[in-house]
């Protein structure tokens, strides 16, 4: 009877998942309401969840209950610490949930909101949630060991090295194409940079409060921190209407850029522990509380979608970034869908916390699943907004003008109508002088949550408080990725040095912590000012690079998952990591010769180089070309590498098949486990 | 115990995993020491490394 009720349960969710999808992908010409994505997602989820993830367990991993985890094996108090499935999962989640769910859906909704939730869902079902599992569980099954350990292992010395350079890459890419969009959320916003000011003051309290007052007391004071921060919020407002002040905090794009390098280098090489510490704290708090918070309103207020399923701009002309649905749709969303950095969390903390096997898949599968679901909230945001303030915010001004009538006039050519007067009264709704050219994303989010929360909570009378709350809650957290970003690739650098000459490898010693934060920061900083100073918003060029990046790691990871799937006797399974590793090569070597080698000057750096040439020649033009090909060349580097990484392991996996080399793998060996169950 | 105070509870151990609280507490134990402003110092240095080392997502 359970199973019979069972069963029909679950063809109950297939049909309504059906059906939501079906009305997400078939409806056009009209606006649709949000639940339809948000239903369609979560039975996607549920049935991705209770039967691939389930499949995967069974046949792929052979998840063992009575096997020891490091955890139990290795537990020593600080790194290896049995923990509650639910902390962990929690603890995992905190950690992947970063800019990147929200931001890359928000630009791809150039190409409607179709595109975006369709490989949002299936990317995170099939490809995502399957990499996070399978590299939980083997990096349980190898002590905690990292991405680059057991690429190295598994596929020699080729695997290990390319999976540590692209780690790097990433790193700085994302570091500096992740302060780009802080700069571009708070250029000219006297209300946004006064907010994040003062969260300096308030981070040095909450030191003091922490290690004076009430050592250890950590979700107190990140709450005292909270309820500061909303009153900085607040005083923003009166800070942006007091013209002395105002003109201290209205700032430009090259002034913030300036001071987010000296800040991030402050944070990698000082010891600043009172600041960091409790900003890192009340941003997780800021971030975990903002996106519970947006869920629950979405689901309440049901927002109804402007933008259309599909946009003209599906032919590469969009003017958020240029490029065709294929291939960029799918490197330009990536932490919502497939994100090879998760695997480095994964590798990471996550793998010494698992009392259990079996609790890899809730972990893995489970919390990627919530960050896929982060990712159509975010698509809701952009969505709901009407399409022309969607195009009048995120396009630069190199595309749609320079003044608010010609932006508005070419928008409203494309279909998309728009005045300067509706821009001109949103701007001042949400306490801005404008809203025009703001590209990177964060702000389309922000006034998208505004517009969803204003029309409950406080209604339009609330709306600047809603936007600048949204603005803080990214640029916080997006402050507090660049210097832990930033100390991470110090530490890695220093990591290697240290094979070459000693000293260099050690992490206090202060020669070393100066040279390494200065080559980390001067890397990022280097694209950061590209991005300030690009025409064309900057955004165009960084996060599709930063995307090929990111899913080249992926890439990588898969190509270790398979290698495994392989060695351990699975290869009829082989498809489930397989198929999603040959859809990532197909996505991300063609975005890479498109953005090396594609004519058109909006898509391909050397095109553009040319252009620029052609032109007048000036310092900036000398620059620009200097940058466009620095830019092909280092894509050209990731996917060489990532060449090498795919005939290693491709030849790893025909000597196996063959029966020409030995199915060896580097598992650690089996120890029952003495956990009672109450204890895991 | 209602359902619903356990997934408080829940809850809350989450979020003093996620904020370090609970590595706080067990540096306590492991050190046999009682809270205090010196003890706390004690362990942000000795977690300090291994936390800036933790990979966080984009």
């Amino acid at each position: 009877m359970n199973k019979t009720l069972s069963t029909f349960a679950w063809v109950a969710v297939a049909l309504l998942g059906a059906a939501a999808v079906g009305v997400v992908a078939v409806r056009r010409g009209e606006p649709i309401n949000a639940l339809w994505l948000v239903v369609a997602a979560t039975c996607c989820y549920a049935l991705g969840y209770r039967f691939y993830s389930s499949f995967i367990a069974a046949k792929i991993l052979a998840l063992d209950s009575r096997r020891a985890t490091p955890a139990e094996r290795l537990e020593n108090g600080r790194d290896f610490v049995v923990t509650n499935k639910w902390v962990v999962f929690g603890h995992h989640f905190a950690a992947i949930a970063g800019p990147g769910p929200l931001v890359g859906p928000v630009l791809a909704a150039q190409f409607g909101y179709l595109p975006g939730t369709l490989w949002v869902l299936a990317g995170a079902v099939f490809a995502g949630c399957v990499q996070d599992f399978v590299i939980l569980l083997y990096s349980v099954r190898r002590d905690g060991k990292s991405l680059t350990e057991m690429a190295k292992e598994e596929i020699g010395r080729v695997g290990g090295f390319v999976a540590y350079t692209a780690v790097i890459a990433i790193l700085i890419i994302l570091l500096g194409v992740v302060a780009l969009i802080v700069v571009n959320a708070l250029k000219d916003s006297p209300w946004g940079t006064f907010t994040i000011a003062m969260t300096i003051p308030i981070a040095l309290l909450m030191g003091v409060y922490l290690r004076r007052i009430r050592p250890g007391k950590v979700l107190e004071v990140s709450i005292l921190g909270f309820i500061l921060v909303l009153l900085a919020i607040w005083g923003g407002q009166w800070a942006s209407l007091t013209p002395r002040i105002a003109s201290v905090f209205t700032l430009q794009g090259t002034t913030l850029a300036e001071l987010i390098i000296v800040y991030g280098f402050a944070a990698s090489a000082l010891p600043v522990w009172l600041l960091l510490a409790p900003r890192d704290y009340l941003s997780t708090f800021v971030k975990l509380g903002t996106i519970a918070l947006l869920g629950i309103g979405i689901v309440v207020l049901h927002p109804t979608l402007h933008m259309p399923a599909l946009t003209r701009f599906v032919d590469g002309s969009g003017p958020v970034f240029a490029g065709k649905i294929f291939p960029f749709a799918f490197i330009t969303i990536a932490c919502g869908a497939i994100s090879g950095f998760h695997s480095l969390v994964s590798s990471g903390t996550t793998p010494k916390l698992i009392a259990r096997e079996r609790e890899a898949r809730m972990v893995g599968y489970g919390a990627m699943m919530c960050e896929s679901a982060v990712a159509i909230m975010a698509i809701i945001a952009a969505c709901v907004l009407q399409p022309g303030v969607y195009f009048a915010i995120n396009s630069p001004a190199g595309v749609v003008g320079s003044t608010a009538t010609a932006a508005t006039a070419t928008i409203s050519s494309w279909g998309f109508p728009v005045t300067a007067a509706d821009m001109q009264a949103l701007a001042h709704a949400v306490g801005e002088q404008t809203l025009f050219n703001r590209t990177g994303g964060a702000p389309a989010f922000a006034v998208g949550m505004a517009h969803i929360f204003s029309q409950s909570l406080g209604g339009a009378a609330v709306m600047a408080l809603w936007y600048h709350f949204a603005v803080m809650f990214e640029a916080l957290f997006i402050l507090s990725i660049l210097d832990a970003g930033t100390r991470v690739a110090r530490f890695m650098i220093q990591d290697a040095l240290g094979h070459i000459y000693k000293p260099l490898g050690r992490t206090s010693w202060y020669p070393s912590i100066l040279a390494t934060s200065a080559l980390v920061v001067g890397a990022w900083g280097f694209f950061l000012w590209q991005g300030v100073k690009d025409p064309l918003g900057g955004i165009n060029s960084l996060w599709p690079l930063f995307g090929i990046a990111n899913q080249l790691l992926a890439a990588v990871a898969l190509c270790v998952a398979t290698t495994i799937i392989i060695k351990t006797h699975r290869a009829k399974y082989a498809a489930v990591t397989l198929v999603p590793l040959a859809w990532l090569v197909a996505v991300t070597f063609t975005a890479s010769w498109h953005k090396i080698l594609d004519p058109n000057p909006r898509v391909g750096f050397l095109a553009q180089a040319r252009v620029l040439a052609a032109g007048p020649a000036t310092t900036a033009s000398a620059r620009l070309i200097f940058n466009n090909r620095l830019d092909a060349a280092l894509t050209a580097v990731l996917v060489v590498m990532v060449a090498l990484v795919l005939i290693e392991s491709a030849r790893q996996w025909i000597g196996v098949l063959t029966g020409r080399e030995a199915a060896r793998v580097k598992e650690s060996p089996f120890v029952p486990t003495r956990l009672a169950e109450d204890r895991a | 115990m209602s359902s619903f105070v356990k997934a408080a509870r829940l809850l809350l151990e989450t979020l003093r995993e996620i904020f370090d609280e609970a590595a706080y507490e067990r540096f306590l134990t492991r050190t046999q020491r009682t809270s205090s402003t010196k003890a706390y110092a004690a362990f942000r240095q000795e977690s300090e490394e291994a936390r800036t080392r933790r990979p966080k997502c984009c």
